[in-house]
C-alpha cells in the first residue's frame, strides 16, 4: 500500500540567505500521526507550509494519495488539507459557529448561499470539539483551550484527508494540552504536526521527524528516534531517556 | 442543536431583520427629513406630496408653490441623496479595508486613497481644465485614487512584504507625497481659482444635481455588491493570511483586487463631495458593535449606517451656520472624533 502522504526531496532557500530546509523527505500512512520535533529555526515551520500549500519548495514533491499538491488548484488542494496555525484572529469578533463556518469556505459553489449540508457538517465539528453550548459566542471572549478546539472545529469543518497542526499545545495547559492531543488520536485522519514537547510527541505520534537546521536527522517511530545521541544532535543537550513506562520520558539539562 | 443554541439563532435571526427593517425606515425617514428642514422649512406634507406627484404625476393636488417645488425637487433631494449614496460608498469602503488589512484603522485616507482621489481632482480643477466636459474632474479623481492605490501596493511590494500592516505603512507615506504634491498644484495654480478647490477640499454635497447621481450610483451599486459577495472570503482574511491560503484564497492578491475596488468607489465620491472624514472609520466600528463581526452583516450594514449618519451631517451643516453651509468634513469630524473618545473612554474599542 503506498502511504498516503509522501514528502519528497523538499529543498527551500530563500534569496541571499542559506538553505532553510535541504533535501527532507518523509511519508505518512493513512490515519497515521507524524510530529515534528526540532530546536527554534530549524525549519519545522517551513516544512509545514509546504505540506498546506503556503509555500512552494524549490526542489522537491508532495503528493497526497497519489496527487501532487502543488500541481491542484488551490480551492481543490484546500478541501484536501487543513491547518491549524498559531496565526491570532483579530478582534473583528466573529461567533464560534461563524468561526468553524470559514471551514466551509473551499466547498463553496459559486455564489451559492451555505446550505443545509454545511450547516450540519458545522454542527457535527462544533460537537466533536464539545463547543456546540459556545457557538453562538463571541470568538474573542473564549479561553486559550477553547480557541485553540474552534480552530480545530474549523479545520474539520474543510473535511479535509490531512490535517497540519502548527504547535497546537502552544500557550495551552496541562489538560488542555492532553485534551487537544486526544481528540487528535480519535480523528482517525492523518495528520502531521509540530510539538516542542518531546514526552508528549512520544505518547501521541506514530513516527516522528527530528529536523536539524533545515537537514533530517531521524525519522521512525518515536521510541527509536528519540535516544540521547539524536537529541543531543538536535537540541543540543543532554538527555536522560526513562523507558520504564508505555512511551519514553525525558529529562534533560545542558 | 440543542434548544438554547436554537434558541440563540432565532433570537440572532430577528435581531438581524429588525435591524435591517429599523435601518430601512430610519433611511427613509432621514431622507424625508433632509428635505424638509433648512434655511426655508418645508411642511413633510409638501415634501410627500411633491415626491408622489413626481413618481405618479397627478396622484396628489398641488397646494404648494413653484418654489417650494423647486426646493424641494431640485436642490434639497438630489443633495440628500448624494449624501445617502457617499456616506454609503465611504462606509463600506472602510469596512472593506478593515477586512482585509486587519487593522481597525485602515479607512481610504489612511491608505492614501483619497489623498490620490484629491490629486486627481486637483489637477482637473486648476490645471487641465475640463477637457472630458463634466465627466473631467470625477474621472481625473477616479484616476488618481486608482493610483495612489497603484503606488501603495507597489510601494508595498518594493519592501518584499504584501502583508496586512506593510500594506498600512506604504499607505500612510504613500498619502503624505500625494498630500504633498497635491498641495503643489494648488500653490502653482490661480490663486482665486485655488480659494474655490481649498474649500471643495474642505468637502460639501452642495452642488448636488439630478444629472450627476447617476455616476456616483453607477460605481456604487456594482462595486458595492461585489465587496459584498466577497465578504465570506474577507471573513477568512481576518483569522490571517497563511490560514486564508489553507481555505483556498490567495491573500495577497485577493487584498489587492479588493484595495482598488475601494479605490473606484473612494474616487468618485471625492470628486462629488469632496474628502469626507471619519466616516470610512466609524461605520464598521459602530455595526461590529451591534451586528457582530460576520463580514455579510458588517459591509451592507457600514454602507446603511454611512448613508443615514452622512445625511444627518448634511442637515447639520446646513442649519447651524443657516443660511451659510458649513463645511460636511468638519461636521463629521467633530461628531466622529468625540463618539469616538466616548467609545474609547467606555472600552468598547
Amino acid at each position: 500500500m503506498t502511504p498516503h502522504l509522501v514528502a519528497d526531496g523538499l529543498t527551500w532557500t530563500p534569496r541571499g540567505a542559506p538553505p532553510i530546509l535541504s533535501d527532507v523527505g518523509f511519508t505518512v500512512p493513512q490515519g497515521q500521526i507524524l510530529a515534528i520535533c526540532g530546536a527554534n529555526g530549524a525549519g519545522k515551520s517551513t516544512l509545514l507550509r509546504m505540506l498546506y500549500r503556503y509555500l512552494r519548495p524549490d526542489a522537491g514533491r508532495v503528493t497526497l494519495g497519489g496527487d501532487d499538491l502543488w500541481a491542484l488548484p488551490a480551492r481543490a488542494a484546500a478541501r484536501r488539507v487543513a491547518a491549524v496555525l498559531q496565526e491570532q484572529p483579530t478582534d473583528f469578533a466573529l461567533d464560534v459557529r461563524e468561526m468553524v463556518g470559514l471551514g466551509r469556505t473551499p466547498h463553496r459553489q459559486g455564489f451559492a448561499a451555505s446550505g443545509a449540508r454545511d450547516a450540519e457538517i458545522i454542527a457535527a465539528a462544533l460537537h466533536r470539539m464539545d463547543l456546540t453550548r459556545f457557538a453562538a459566542s463571541p470568538f474573542g471572549t473564549l479561553s486559550g483551550g477553547e480557541r485553540q478546539r474552534v480552530m480545530i472545529a474549523r479545520a474539520l469543518a474543510q473535511e479535509p484527508e490531512l490535517l497540519v497542526l502548527d504547535e497546537p499545545t502552544n500557550h495551552l495547559d496541562i489538560r488542555h494540552q492532553l485534551e487537544v492531543l486526544a481528540l487528535l488520536r480519535g480523528l482517525g485522519l492523518t495528520v502531521v504536526l509540530t510539538l516542542h514537547d518531546l514526552t508528549l510527541a512520544a505518547e501521541i505520534a506514530d513516527t516522528l521527524l527530528l529536523l536539524h537546521r533545515g537537514r533530517l536527522v531521524a525519522h521512525g517511530p518515536p521510541a527509536k528516534v528519540l535516544t540521547p545521541h539524536t537529541i543531543a544532535a538536535t537540541f543540543a543537550v543532554h538527555a536522560r531517556v526513562d523507558r520504564s513506562g508505555p512511551t519514553p520520558r525525558f529529562s534533560f539539562h545542558l | 442543536m440543542t434548544d438554547q443554541a436554537a434558541s440563540l439563532e432565532t433570537l440572532r435571526r430577528f435581531r438581524i431583520g429588525a435591524g435591517t427593517a429599523l435601518g430601512l425606515a430610519a433611511l427613509a425617514v432621514s431622507l424625508l427629513f433632509a428635505v424638509a428642514v433648512g434655511a426655508v422649512q418645508v411642511p413633510l406634507g409638501t415634501v410627500t406630496g411633491v415626491l408622489a406627484n413626481k413618481l405618479i404625476p397627478g396622484l396628489v393636488d398641488a397646494n404648494w408653490t413653484a418654489g417650494r417645488e423647486a426646493i424641494v425637487w431640485d436642490i434639497r433631494f438630489p443633495r440628500a441623496l448624494l449624501a445617502a449614496l457617499v456616506g454609503a460608498g465611504l462606509g463600506l469602503v472602510g469596512a472593506a479595508l478593515q477586512a482585509v488589512t486587519r487593522n481597525p484603522l485602515a479607512d481610504p485616507h489612511l491608505l492614501g486613497i483619497s489623498s490620490g482621489a484629491a490629486f486627481g481632482a486637483i489637477l482637473a480643477l486648476l490645471h487641465t481644465g475640463l477637457f472630458l466636459g463634466l465627466l473631467t474632474v470625477p474621472l481625473l479623481a477616479f484616476a488618481g485614487a486608482l493610483v495612489a492605490a497603484m503606488l501603495v501596493v507597489g510601494v508595498a511590494g518594493l519592501a518584499g512584504a504584501t502583508s496586512a500592516d506593510r500594506l498600512v505603512l506604504a499607505g500612510v507615506a504613500v498619502s503624505f507625497i500625494v498630500l504633498a504634491g497635491a498641495n503643489v498644484l494648488i500653490f502653482l495654480g490661480d490663486p482665486r481659482a485655488a480659494h474655490t478647490v481649498v474649500f471643495w477640499m474642505l468637502s460639501g454635497l452642495g452642488l448636488a444635481q439630478w444629472a450627476h447621481l447617476v455616476w456616483p450610483l453607477v460605481v456604487l451599486l456594482p462595486v458595492g455588491v461585489w465587496l459584498w459577495l466577497r465578504a465570506p472570503e474577507m471573513n477568512a482574511m481576518s483569522v490571517g493570511d497563511e490560514t486564508a491560503a489553507t481555505l483556498g484564497i490567495a491573500p495577497a492578491r485577493f487584498r489587492m483586487t479588493v484595495f482598488v475596488a475601494c479605490a473606484l468607489i473612494t474616487g468618485v465620491m471625492v470628486a462629488f463631495s469632496g474628502i469626507i472624514g471619519f466616516v470610512g472609520l466609524m461605520m464598521a466600528h459602530v455595526v461590529r458593535l451591534v451586528m457582530g463581526g460576520n463580514n455579510a452583516r458588517v459591509l451592507p450594514f457600514s454602507a446603511l449606517f454611512g448613508a443615514i449618519f452622512l445625511i444627518w451631517a448634511d442637515i447639520v451643516a446646513r442649519v447651524v451656520m443657516a443660511p451659510e453651509d458649513m463645511p460636511i468634513g468638519v461636521v463629521t469630524g467633530l461628531i466622529g472624533g468625540v463618539f469616538f473618545v466616548g467609545l474609547l473612554a467606555r472600552r468598547r474599542l
